[in-house]
């Protein structure tokens, strides 16, 4: 990392730089583009993911946390910070054109703190209609009801975007047309049967071919973050569940994760073992979910019933552990709430063949059929780049060749004692990505199997206080969702509450991608794209 | 040579009886318009009852498939589900839509209905259960079943609505293109009888079926007919019309009660149909299995009437297509074409080919063993 300092003070000389237990730099907005544009250029440990972009409100000044982390080892993480003290019409610069995935995080901090981007090509407001009054996640914000009374009316979508250039030096203020005058538009969502969720994609068709996409999202946003500063760690819990609901086991592990290590709770090593495996029965259950659906959207619907049979003995198990079946209020702050049940061991082991025999049924119902490798095999190709640039993570990540599995750069709970290998294939087509999930459903298998049958006995919850309080700081999780990358960002100032809460979401990436990867691909296609990239809509409208 | 077999279970003797029995009492254009009620009367009943029956076929049998249970509710094994989800579609509100073509999107329903029962009204379903003996049967049949057609575009052109619209076309591309395969797959038949009418294909189908009569070209010929009438359909590997995850309903989208349940109806009629003529014109319609000589065992056959060897052979192929229909994920649009013009057409030539020269050269199996067929 010295190396790095170095190539940050060749760039910025200014930069401040900090050695916290993660590398921070902070900088003038005028100059982070160019910082940015250093670390992700640099050869020797390109700093070339956006994993988090954190809009912030430090109280007289906006800004905006930038956590970067090496595509080649993305244990390597460097965190950049810059600020505005101006609260009327805070700018700052883009980092669009070298990270793909700022663009839709930009829009959003924009829509909750109001801070606009200089170059980002369109800055409209993202999650919030544009006629919100005032930025939620601001310090100051009021939230008088009477202020964004609830509309009855229909309104047009208007595609119109703004935009702020910068055009030789000087700041110009300009808008741009989405769609062309004469394009046949079409929307697709937001009530759509395959858009998983409520989703709205307006799609610009010629015949049958998707020529392109404008995501619109926000229809169920419920201000998670927002909601967060005013509660306390274990009540905040219970939204990760309701993020991506179908790894809600997962991302509440992360936030349970973030909080022991900032207040340094030690996790019993039972604990650690049932979270891993449940975290791996939450995997599999995700992806057979996945993997049905998408044979869903292609057309095949016994295979989504195939599917929805499988998962249902996973629920079952979930269900006699702690009586919930999609979301399962197991993990706490310092450990489970529930022990395993009796016959959790055997009904685990009675899974896993059964579960192996049924993926070589999969195989042979779906994954050679001559329909569905003509509706996958070479569809919606995403490079590696692409994946990078866009921090698509997860199955899809790993379809285009990127290792980016946080389960090993990144190693927590027991994932570090076993033995399980990385999926990766190097397509980046439907196919790749379609495939990744069936393997990882037998990797996961694999996990469950070495860790069954040595759960050691002990306790299954610390002893915490009864009112946790952070230590002043910053604090980052990641971890491994079923989707992607889950991440956690709390910002304590001592309180039982957090200053700021921010969770990263895999599936918001993943609709990022898509606009790129259904370029010029059938709608039939754009469908089953949708379906291979399995996003989940709750996990985007936080 | 078939009267010589005893046939206690067949309508001929009562039907005989009542023609003679009606004409012998009333001037004859009297008793034509009595005889032509009571037909359209039956086939309208034979109509519904086939739909209700397909309808809960096809959902045991699916469930079946899905390892789930299907309708358990309304009686026993839920065998009159169709019967209250009937009852519950006559009842239901038809929504009236703003901004659609109201004449158009009216109209609609009924080019489907009215097609598929003319179809319908051309198929010999026994012994002498056939309401029409066209000599051009086969013409007949191909010409209106391509009307429904007309139906599907006015409901997707006239809804006002871009999915509609997107699935009508795919269908009018689909249905175009489909139509050349089945009607071509027909015609090596027709060139193995050399007859369109389907009372003569099924006579000369009582000790060979088509099926085998042809064999290379025959069998050829069958599935050609089953893929592209599957396609015709609009059923699924090729439901695009409709692709329900894709054009949430495709062009019957903003149709409702009744309406929606005319192409609901028209759908698994056309199903049936489909399943009907392939029986008639491959499988030996509705003639029992018969061997040269074997006469007890033919006679043993006759006892099972005409119109269960019909609807036997025809259910058959109908658990073909719903064993498909549950099985394939669905085609894109250009697949589906480059599968017909690329494939299925081409093949569909030659083998029309093929089957003349096998007519021709006398090596068809009535030719090769006259004595066995």
């Amino acid at each position: 990392m010295e190396n790095i300092k170095k190539v940050i003070l060749n760039t910025v000389p200014e930069a401040v730089i900090e050695d916290k237990k993660i590398l921070t730099v902070t900088v003038e907005p005028n100059k982070l583009h160019q910082l940015a544009k250093a670390l992700r250029d640099n050869t020797a440990l390109p700093f070339d993911m956006l994993v988090k972009l954190i809009g912030m409100d430090w109280g007289e000044k906006l800004g905006v946390i930038y956590l970067l982390a090496s595509s080649t080892d993305l244990s390597k993480e460097i965190v950049l910070k810059t600020g505005t003290a101006d609260r009327e019409n805070p700018l700052l610069y883009t980092v669009t054109d070298l990270f793909e995935t700022a663009h839709f995080n930009e829009r959003e901090v924009y829509a909750l703190l109001g801070i606009r981007f200089i170059n980002n090509p369109d800055m409209r407001k993202f999650f919030l209609n544009s006629d919100w009054v005032g930025y939620p996640l601001r310090k100051d914000y009021d939230a008088n009801p009477e202020l964004n009374k609830l509309s009855l009316e229909s309104k047009d979508i208007i595609d119109i975007a703004p935009r702020i250039m910068e055009v030789d030096g000087k700041l110009v203020e300009e808008t741009v047309n989405i769609f062309a005058e004469d394009d046949y538009i079409i929307n697709i969502g937001p009530q759509h049967p395959s858009t998983h969720g409520v989703m709205h994609f307006r799609t610009s068709l010629d015949g049958e071919i998707v020529r392109k996409i404008d995501v619109h999202s926000g229809y169920i946003h419920r201000g998670i973050e927002k909601l967060s500063e005013n509660l306390t760690y274990p009540q905040i819990l219970h939204f990760t569940d309701r993020l991506d609901y179908l790894s809600a086991n997962i991302n509440r592990h992360a936030l349970c994760m973030c909080v022991e290590k900032a207040a340094e709770i030690e996790v019993p090593e039972r604990a650690q073992y049932i979270r891993t495996i449940m975290d791996e029965l939450n995997r599999i259950d995700s992806h057979l979910l996945a993997w049905a659906c998408q044979t869903n959207d292609l057309g095949a619907t016994t295979a989504f019933i195939y599917g929805m049979r499988e998962r249902e003995i996973i629920l079952h198990i979930f269900e006699k552990t702690c009586g919930g079946r999609l979301i399962i209020n197991q993990n706490v702050i310092g450990g489970v709430m529930f022990d395993i049940y009796a016959d959790f061991q055997k009904d685990v082991k009675s899974f896993i063949p059964y579960m192996r025999e049924k993926l070589v049924e999969y195989d042979r119902f779906f994954s050679h059929n001559v329909i569905a490798l003509g509706r996958m095999v070479g569809i919606g190709v995403m490079s590696k780049e692409d994946a990078i640039s866009y921090a698509v993570t997860g199955p899809a990540g790993r379809g285009s060749g990127w290792s980016c599995d946080i389960r090993k750069h990144q190693p927590y709970s027991m994932y570090s004692k076993v033995d399980f290998k990385e999926v990766i294939r190097t397509e980046g087509d439907s196919y790749a990505r379609y495939m990744n999930r069936l393997d990882e459903i037998e990797e996961s298998l694999h996990i469950i199997e070495q860790l069954i049958d040595n759960i050691p006995e002990g306790e299954v919850l610390a002893k915490t206080k009864a009112i946790i309080k952070l230590p002043e700081g910053e604090y980052f999780q990641r971890i491994e969702a079923c989707r992607g990358e889950f991440g956690v960002y709390i910002e304590s100032r001592g309180d039982k509450t957090p200053y700021r809460m921010k969770f990263r979401s895999p599936s918001m990436a993943l609709v990022s991608a898509m606009p790129l990867i259904c370029k010029n691909e059938k709608i039939s296609d754009f469908i089953g794209i949708g379906g291979s990239m399995d996003y989940v809509i709750p996990d985007i409208d936080r | 040579m078939l009267s010589n077999y005893s046939q206690p279970l067949e309508f001929t003797k009562l039907l005989g009886w009542l023609d003679t029995t009606l004409k012998a009492n009333m001037p004859e254009v009297w008793a034509n318009l009595i005889e032509f009620v009571i037909v359209a009367v039956a086939f309208l009943t034979a109509y519904a009852v086939i739909a209700l029956i397909l309808i809960y076929a096809e959902r045991k049998i699916t469930a079946f498939f899905q390892a789930r249970f299907g309708p358990n509710r309304v009686g026993k094994y839920g065998i009159f589900q169709s019967v209250a989800d009937m009852i519950k579609i006559l009842l239901k509100e038809i929504i009236h839509i703003n901004n659609v073509d109201k004449f158009l999107f009216y109209a609609a329903p009924f080019f489907m209905i009215v097609a598929s029962m003319l179809t319908f009204g051309a198929i010999p379903f026994g012994k002498m259960l056939h309401a029409v003996d066209f000599n051009i049967g086969v013409l007949y049949v191909t010409a209106v079943s391509s009307l429904g057609i007309i139906g599907v575009l006015l409901a997707g052109w006239s809804s006002n609505n871009k999915y509609s619209m997107i699935g009508a076309m795919r269908s009018g591309a689909q249905f175009v293109s489909y139509e050349l395969s089945a009607g071509f797959a027909l015609m090596t038949i027709v060139v193995l009888t050399g007859t369109m009418s389907f009372s003569e294909m099924i006579a000369k189908q009582e000790f060979c079926w088509n099926i085998f009569n042809g064999h290379i070209s025959s069998i050829v010929a069958f599935v050609i007919y089953l893929i592209s009438g599957h396609a015709e359909t609009n059923r699924g590997p090729f439901d695009l019309p409709e692709a329900e995850s894709e054009l949430t309903a495709g062009y019957h989208t903003e149709y409702s009660g009744l309406q929606f349940g005319f192409f609901y109806l028209a759908e698994y009629l056309n199903m049936f149909i489909i399943a009907s003529i392939a029986t008639t014109v491959f499988l030996g319609g509705w003639m029992p299995i018969q061997i040269h000589g074997l006469d007890i065992f033919n006679q043993f056959m006759w006892y099972i009437p005409s119109y269960v060897w019909f609807f036997g052979k025809t259910a058959v192929l109908i658990f073909l297509s719903l064993w498909v229909r549950w099985s394939f994920p669905r085609l894109r649009i250009d697949q589906l074409l480059n599968l017909e013009w690329k494939y299925l057409l081409p093949i569909n030539l030659v083998n029309i080919l093929v089957m003349v020269i096998l007519v021709l050269s006398g090596l068809t199996l009535t030719d090769l063993f006259p004595s066995l067929f």
